[in-house]
C-alpha cells in the first residue's frame, strides 16, 4: 500500500506518520508538500499533526486553501482513503471534509498525555483489526470536538464516531473526557467511512518502544481494508 | 476604507476562555458580571474605490469564506471609515 504524508509548513509528525508506516509497517510511503497537487499512485493520505500555517486565524484554517486540499478533497470524493490526526483533523473539519469543528480545551490547557480510547466502531475501514481499546497519546490545545445537535445525531445514528475517551478498562463516562468533547468523541469518520479525523496520535504508540504498541492497529487495519477492497 | 469583522462563539458553543474572563472580573469585585463572550477583531483595509455596500458585501463573503468558522462563531461586518 503506498502512502502520502502531507507536509504543510508547521507539520511537525509527518515523520512520525512515515516512520510508522514505512519503518514499522513495512509500507511505501513519500512525502507530498502543500504546494504539489500530484496524489497519483497514492491509496492513502495522512495529514499530520502540528502546527499548520502557525496555526493563524484558527488550527487548520489557512491549510484548507493550500494546493494540496485541492487534490485532497478530489482523492477523497473519489474514495480514497484520507486520515487526519490532530492538527489534520483540524484541518479536515476546516476544510468541510468532515463535521463539526474542534474548540479550546474546556480546562483551556494544552493537554500532553496518553489516553485510552474506546473503539465505538469496530467495522470501519481504520479499525477492523483493532482491540476494543487503543492506547494514544493526546497533544493539543483545541481538541474540543463540538457539532450542533442535529449532526451530533446523525454521526451516532450511522456509527460515524469511531473513538471515543474512556477509562483504562473501557469503561465510558466523562470523568476520561480530556477536553470536553461533545460525547467524548475522539475521532470520526465521514459517512462513507474513506476519511477519518482524530485527535490522538496513534502513531506515536506504534511500536513496543513507544507504550504497547496498539496505535499500530489503525494503520494495520487500513492496509488490511486496502488489500480485502483490491481482492 | 476600513472595515471591522467582529467574529464572536455562537450562542449555544462553550466559551472556556469567556467563563474564564468572567470569573477574573468576579474575583476584582465586577459583580455585576453574568456571562463573557470573547472573540475577536479584524480590521481590513479596502481599496477606496468600492461603494459602502459593495465592501460591506465583500466582507461578508471574507467572513464566511475565511474570518469565521460558521459551525461555531457568528459574525458582523461594519465600515469603519
Amino acid at each position: 500500500m503506498r502512502f502520502g504524508i502531507v507536509t504543510f509548513p508547521g507539520s511537525n509528525c509527518d515523520h512520525d506518520a512515515y516512520h510508522v508506516v514505512s519503518h514499522v509497517l513495512g509500507q511505501e510511503a513519500r512525502f507530498v508538500w502543500h504546494k504539489d497537487r500530484d496524489l497519483s499512485g497514492l491509496d492513502c493520505v495522512v495529514l499530520p499533526g502540528g502546527f499548520s500555517y502557525g496555526d493563524y486565524l484558527r488550527c487548520g484554517a489557512i491549510a484548507q486553501f493550500s494546493p494540496v486540499m485541492e487534490s485532497i478533497r478530489e482523492f477523497a470524493a473519489a474514495g480514497g482513503y484520507v486520515v487526519g490526526i490532530c492538527n489534520g483533523f483540524q484541518v479536515l473539519t476546516e476544510s468541510g471534509l468532515l463535521p463539526g469543528a474542534l474548540l479550546r480545551n474546556n480546562d483551556l490547557q494544552f493537554i500532553c498525555e496518553d489516553k485510552t480510547l474506546l473503539v465505538a466502531n469496530g467495522h470501519t475501514p481504520w479499525t477492523v483489526l483493532c482491540p476494543e481499546t487503543i492506547i494514544a497519546p493526546i497533544a493539543h490545545h483545541d481538541g474540543c470536538y463540538y457539532a450542533d445537535e442535529d449532526t451530533l445525531m446523525r454521526l451516532e445514528d450511522n456509527g460515524q464516531v469511531v473513538f471515543r475517551y474512556a477509562g483504562r478498562d473501557g469503561g465510558e463516562g466523562d470523568e476520561h473526557n480530556p477536553n470536553g468533547s461533545l460525547n467524548n468523541i475522539a475521532g470520526i469518520c465521514n459517512e462513507a467511512g474513506n476519511v477519518l479525523g482524530m485527535m490522538p496520535h496513534p502513531e506515536r504508540n506504534a511500536e513496543a518502544a513507544l507504550g504497547d504498541g496498539s496505535g499500530a492497529s489503525l494503520f494495520r487495519s487500513i492496509i488490511h481494508s486496502f488489500v480485502e477492497g483490491r481482492a | 476604507m476600513r472595515l471591522r469583522v467582529h467574529v464572536t462563539p455562537r450562542a449555544g458553543v462553550l466559551d472556556p476562555q469567556g467563563a474564564a474572563v468572567a470569573e477574573g472580573l468576579r474575583h476584582l469585585g465586577f459583580d455585576g458580571v453574568d456571562s463573557v463572550r470573547v472573540g475577536k477583531v479584524i480590521d481590513l483595509v479596502v481599496a477606496d474605490g468600492l461603494s459602502p455596500d459593495d465592501a460591506v458585501a465583500a466582507g461578508r463573503k471574507m467572513a464566511e469564506q475565511l474570518l469565521c468558522n460558521l459551525v461555531v462563531e457568528d459574525y458582523t461586518v461594519e465600515l469603519v471609515d
